[in-house]
Parts: C-alpha cells; structure tokens; sequence
C-alpha cells in the first residue's frame, strides 16, 4: 500500500498528491510515470511523474478529474493509501546537452512540463516556458514553473490571464521575434501537441511531445499504447513516452483515445456523488 | 486386471451452449471413483515411454498405480516430488504431444488420461489438505526470481525446498504471470493459482508485486542488494502485429490486451472498473492456445459470431485438442487456409470488415510445416466488428536495454547455455524470455533446471 501524504487542490479539476513510494522516489528521472490502482477492483491507470523527493521518499503525481478513476484518487485524502504504485517505468527524456529549451505546457500537461523545465534549469539550459490554460481560474503551479525558467510566458484563450490566445500564437510570435530553440518540448492535449509540431516543423525545429495513450500493464506487454511512429508501430509504454513530434500520426492517437468514452461515461454514472444517479 | 476400455473415462463438463455463457471452469474433473476407473487403464508398462514425453518428468505410473490402488495422498507426492505445480499442469499441458502421446495405450485407442488424472490428485490433495510442514531451514543464502509465471514459481519452489531464501518480484499487482493474465478462468482457476503462489509463500518465499526489474530495480542493484543469483522468468513480452493496414483502428487488440482485461482486471466483471467493448462479431487471428482462449471469451462476452482466421489447415493448428475442441463445440467458427490482408473501418475509425485471402499449402518449410500460399484473386471480406490478433509475442525488452552483459538473439531471446545461465555471471533464465511464445510446462521445466544450476553455481562459489 502507498499512503498520500499530502494533498493540494490546483484548481477545481486538478490535484495534486504525494505519495509515499521511496523506491520510486529514489529512481524516478523527468518523463517518466507511474502506473497505480485505487483498490482490488480498480483500473490500472498511467499517470506521469511531475516531481519526487528522494529524501522524504515521495513523488508527486498532478492529475485532472476526467475518468472514473481518476475522480475515486481525486476523492482520497492525507492518509489514505492507494493499492498499487509501480514505476518509474517509460524512458526518461534525453535533455542531455541542451542549451536553449522552450517548453510548452498545455493544462494539466504543464504538471509533466514542469520537471522537464526544471531538470533542463538545473543543468543550466536556458529555458522559456509557455504555459496555456482556457482561463485564469484554471491556471495552476505558476510560481514553481517561474522558478525553473527564464521567461514564463502564460496564455488564456479568453484573456482573463496572461496574454490572450494559444500557446501555439506565442510560441510563433517568440519565434518570429528571433528566439532560436535547440529543442521544442511540448506536453498537452493531443491537439496542442499536434498544432505546436504544425509550427515548428515547417521551421526545423526539433520538438519532442508527451504521449499519453491508454495503457493497462505499463512494461511492454498487452501493446494497447501502441502509436504510429515514422511510419512505424510503437509502444509508448517501453519506447516513450516520449517522442519526437514531428514523426508521430496524432490523428490516429486521438482516436485510440476515444475508445472507451461511452463506457467511460456509462461508468460515471454509476459512481455515488459524481454527479450521476445510480441507474437500474 | 487392467481395464481394457479403448477410451478414456469421460470427465464432467459444464455443457456447450451453458458454459459458452459463463466464465466458469468447464471441465467439473474427475471423482475418485471415476479416476480409480480410468487408472487401472494404464497397463504399468515396464519401458514407461510416458515419462520420457514430460518435461519435468512425472513418474506418471508410479502415481497412476498409487490412485488405482485409491493412494491419493501418496499418488500426490510422488507427482509433487518432480513437479511443483500439478493442479496447472493436469489443466494446461498439451498432453497430447506430450506423455499421452507416448503412451501404449495410444496405439489402440485412447491413451490413458494422464492430464485428466494428475489434475484430480492435485485437485484431491487441495481439499483435503492436512498440516502443511514448516518451511525447511534456511541456509541465508538469498536468490532472486524475476517474474511469478510458470518458469519463476517452479524455480522458485525448488530453491525455497533447498533452503534458498527466495524474493519473487513481478511486475503487475497479482502474482501468477500468465496463469493470472493469459489463461482465463474457465480454463485454470485463478483461486488454484493464489493457492499455488500462497504454498509458496508458506514455504518461505518473499513475493514482491509491482517490481518491474530493470526498472524499478536493476539487475545489478539485485546483485547489490545482496542476492548471490537471479532467475529471468520475465515471460515472452511485446505482441506481435501482422503489418497489415488498419491494426490500430479501434476494436483491434493484441490477445495480450484483450486477455489481460478479461483474466487480470476481470472486466467481464461489473463490480470491476477495467472497461471493455462487448463486440458482437469478432475474427480471432492465429491457431494456437491463446487464440482458442480469445475466441472462446469472445463468446462468452456475448459475440454471435466468433471465427478463428488461421493461415494453416487443421493439421498444422497448434492449440492443444482439447481446446480446439471446446472451441468448437461451444460455436466458435474455423476459417482455416484464409490470411488477413487489411482491416477496414468506418468514419469513426472503428473496426467494420477484415479482408482475407484464401490460402493453399504448397512445399514444408523450415518448420517442416507446409508453406501457406495465396491463392490469387480469392480475397473476400468477412464482416466483423473487432478483430484480436493472437500471432505471438516477442520477448521483453526491459531487463535486457538495462542489464549489461545480457546477451540476446536475433529474435531477442535471451541466449542461455544447457544449465540456463545466460551470458552474464550469476543470472540465470528460462521460459518464454529465452524460448519465445511456448508452453507453461516447458517453462516449468526450464525453472526447474535453472533452479539446480544456481545451487550448483553458488556451492560452488562458497568453495
């Protein structure tokens, strides 16, 4: 069992959790994750590593409300402890020998941005964030990513926050205005993944992405990650998560994704206080 | 006076159109009375080719002549002396190329049940279980097993018998390996696999879930950590897929995915979380065990229509009988000599059609198999919602990408010499991580000969 030994609602949908799991904790590098199961009859669910401390032996993991799942780890408190924890698994992102990095978070994908921006920060890269939420109520770890950055740029596509737009607008206006990139590190919805490689590979810019299929076992086993790579098939589980951006099919990654929404919703509805009434 | 019957004595099963429904085991096993029956068929020959045919080598007519003379006990412990885990065995081994093809009786008629029989022992020891015997003393010498399948538990079993102080580790969240994720329910209860992991846990061994090695603990931090060897048993890895366009469309699973959702994360089961698509016509791609266990779950999930797409005739189809048969009688369809060339899909990505090409044997190839060749022009399109592809796996990469030393083929097994040991000192391997997709009892085997080359390997390192 792994106890949470802290908790910190981000904003109405996002939160955060320690978890004691030392030997995670211990091992974890930036781009890896984690793969946990509530209880006996849970799912088990991936979730990336946003931070760990090996001293107090635990890791962070930063997860918005959107599955049955993840509401039920979302509902746990200080405590409480969740059946499985297993990791780090994944392979962690190569930054070795980078020196200007723009690191490109969108939502709670700026949870996984993050200890990309600050392992890149603490090897004396160069580092310009841009981080994009839909408002200003949502925006979440701003002063840790400003911490760990030279510039953080922060957009809201109504304006409430920040500068109003996409991250995909600021990142074409830093461009334009003559900031050059060794690497463009982009985490996210697929969406933004795929519209953040739409600008910067007409410009050559190399840019690595996130990817975040569904998964059961997590270690190369049941190939339900599988993505198109290069022309190629993939296991995020084993080769990624990462990859490089401008070689992936995310058209097809998005669908895969799709696959268990209705199942996913008929099964909200039969969870107690989520918001749905029990049905016969 | 043996019993001369040219066939085996029947054993209960749940009928067809009842158990097709349900995830519970069909065949209901032997009563004593019923096995004492079928015993006495075997003719206690002195030559005992049955032996020979087992890979762990059961002294198969010492413990059949034990249950003619109604010696259950003494029947259990002389199967158990050699193999650690008998009620899996009598229920998964392909006995049929195994012992009971060599068996005497085989020349006319039906040989004698061997599989049937050893499950009942196993079965009647399991219910009348007396007082365990305290684990044996431990020498304090510590190995560890790296993965909980067949090969692991019986490496395992028999270092904890020699006084080893073994550490388990796996992967996922439940022990058992592919007992737990592949083999579903109404073939190998899952209740006898935890009882098998929990006598082994009896016995001394330390079972550590959610330990992926290689990388939430390296092999060489193991080293570190004090065990003087390790056993891989991390089991055959990665699905294969065929290449053809259209894998990734949504109702296309590796067997691996779909059985693991069912047998591990029962998602067959409402009160379970792990979701699962409920496919009403399902083309089920390959001919071994795993395809028979996919396409018969098909079933039982409610598909109407259930087909086994084999590029081979039946001849060649290399599931045990026995699940061919129950595959069969529970209406699963055999489109044999057809091949897949694409799968189609809707506007929505969804699996609607599989488009197959009807296939001839010509020459044998290097498998001394016949080669299956296209015949030309014959492509038709077969209408199905969900399409599992059941053509094997290759191994996992894991422990090899992190354990310098480990050496691999070109398929990406681990290369390992008689004794099991691979290519680096102190580790040792066996089953589907060195042989490729293959049977649990050939793993066992494998575990059991790695067993006796790390007591060999760290006696002699004491010396």
């Amino acid at each position: 069992m792994y106890e949470i030994v802290a908790k910190r609602q981000l904003n109405a949908t996002v939160t955060l959790l320690e978890v004691n799991a030392p030997l995670i904790a211990k091992k974890a590098l930036p781009g890896q994750f984690i793969i946990f199961r509530i209880d006996e009859k849970g799912e088990r669910v991936p979730l990336t590593i946003a931070d760990t401390d090996p001293e107090k032996g635990t890791v962070t993991i930063i997860f918005q409300l959107v599955g049955a799942s993840t509401k039920m780890l979302g509902a746990m408190e200080v405590g409480q402890s969740i059946q499985d924890f297993v990791g780090p698994l994944g392979v962690a992102s190569h930054l070795e020998g980078i020196r200007r990095a723009c690191v490109v978070g969108g939502g709670v994908g700026c949870a996984i941005a993050y200890p990309q921006a600050k392992a890149l920060h603490g090897m004396g890269a160069r580092v310009d964030m841009i981080a994009g939420f839909r408002s200003k109520d949502i925006v979440i770890l701003e002063e840790e990513m400003r911490a760990v950055s030279d510039h953080l740029f922060i957009t809201t596509d109504d304006g409430s926050y920040g500068e109003q737009g996409f991250v995909t607008n600021k990142l074409e206006s830093l461009l334009d205005a003559g900031n050059r990139y060794d690497i463009v590190i982009a985490i996210g919805p697929v969406v933004m993944m795929k519209f953040i490689c739409g600008v910067t590979h007409p410009r050559g810019i190399k840019t690595v992405v996130s990817l975040n299929p569904i998964m059961i076992d997590g270690t190369g086993m049941c190939g339900c990650c599988r993505v198109t790579v290069d022309g190629k098939m993939r296991f995020a589980c084993v080769d990624g998560p990462d990859f490089d951006g401008h070689l992936v099919d995310f058209d097809e990654l998005i669908s895969r994704n799709s696959n268990y929404k209705e199942e996913e919703q008929a099964h909200q509805c039969r969870l107690p206080g989520m918001g749905g009434e029990v049905h016969a | 006076m043996p019993n001369m019957s040219p066939r085996k004595v029947p054993i209960p099963e749940q009928p067809p159109q009842v158990r097709n429904k349900n995830f519970s085991e069909v065949s209901l096993g032997y009563t004593k009375e019923m096995a004492m029956e079928e015993a006495e068929r075997c003719l206690q020959c002195k030559h005992r080719p049955c032996v020979a045919g087992c890979p762990v080598n059961v002294q198969i007519p010492d413990f059949i002549g034990q249950v003619a003379r109604g010696d259950l006990e003494g029947a259990y412990q002389t199967i158990k002396s050699t193999n650690a885990l008998p009620a899996i065995c009598g229920r998964v081994c392909p006995q049929e190329s195994q012992c009971e093809q060599l068996c005497i009786r085989n020349r006319k008629g039906a040989p004698v049940g061997i599989g049937r029989l050893e499950r009942f022992v196993a079965d009647y020891h399991l219910q009348h279980e007396g007082e365990k015997s305290p684990p044996p003393p431990s020498g304090g010498h510590k190995v560890a097993v790296v993965g909980s399948g067949p090969a692991g538990l019986s490496c395992a079993g028999d270092l904890a018998a020699m006084g080893y102080q073994v550490t388990l580790f796996e992967a996922f969240h439940t022990a058992g390996g592919v007992l737990v994720y592949g083999i579903p329910e109404f073939r190998l209860p899952k209740a006898i696999v935890a009882r098998e992991i929990a006598a082994l846990s009896e016995a001394g061994v330390e079972v550590k879930t959610n330990s992926v090695i290689g990388k939430s603990s390296l092999v060489d931090e193991l080293f570190e950590m004090g065990y003087e060897a390790i056993f891989i048993g991390s089991g055959a890895g990665l699905p294969t897929f065929m290449g053809i366009e259209g894998e990734s469309l949504l109702g296309v699973y590796s067997a691996n995915e779909y059985l693991t959702r069912i047998n591990l994360m029962r998602a067959y089961d409402e009160g379970f979380d792990t979701p699962l698509r409920r496919h009403k016509r399902v083309a089920v791609v390959g001919g071994g065990n795993v395809a028979m266990d996919a396409a018969r779950s098909a079933k039982r999930l409610g598909a109407d229509k259930v087909y086994i797409v084999y590029r081979r005739s039946m001849t060649e189809l290399p599931a045990r009988q026995e699940e061919v048969h129950h595959a069969q009688e529970e209406g699963v369809e055999f489109l044999l000599l057809n091949n897949p060339v694409r799968i189609i899909g809707d506007e929505n990505k969804a699996v609607t059609a599989m488009e197959c090409v009807r296939m001839d044997l010509g020459e044998p190839d290097a498998s001394g198999r016949r080669r299956p060749v296209e015949i030309e022009g014959s492509n038709f399109r077969l209408e199905v919602d969900s399409v599992i592809m059941a053509i094997g796996t290759s191994p996992n990469p894991l422990l090899h990408r992190t354990t310098p030393g480990l050496e691999v083929n070109k398929r990406g097994c681990l290369v390992v010499d008689d004794g099991m040991a691979t290519t680096r000192e102190g580790v040792f391997a066996g089953g589907d991580a060195v042989t490729g997709a293959a049977t649990v009892i050939l793993a066992m085997g494998a575990g059991k000969t790695a067993a006796a080359s790390i007591d060999a390997y760290i006696k002699e390192k004491k010396r």
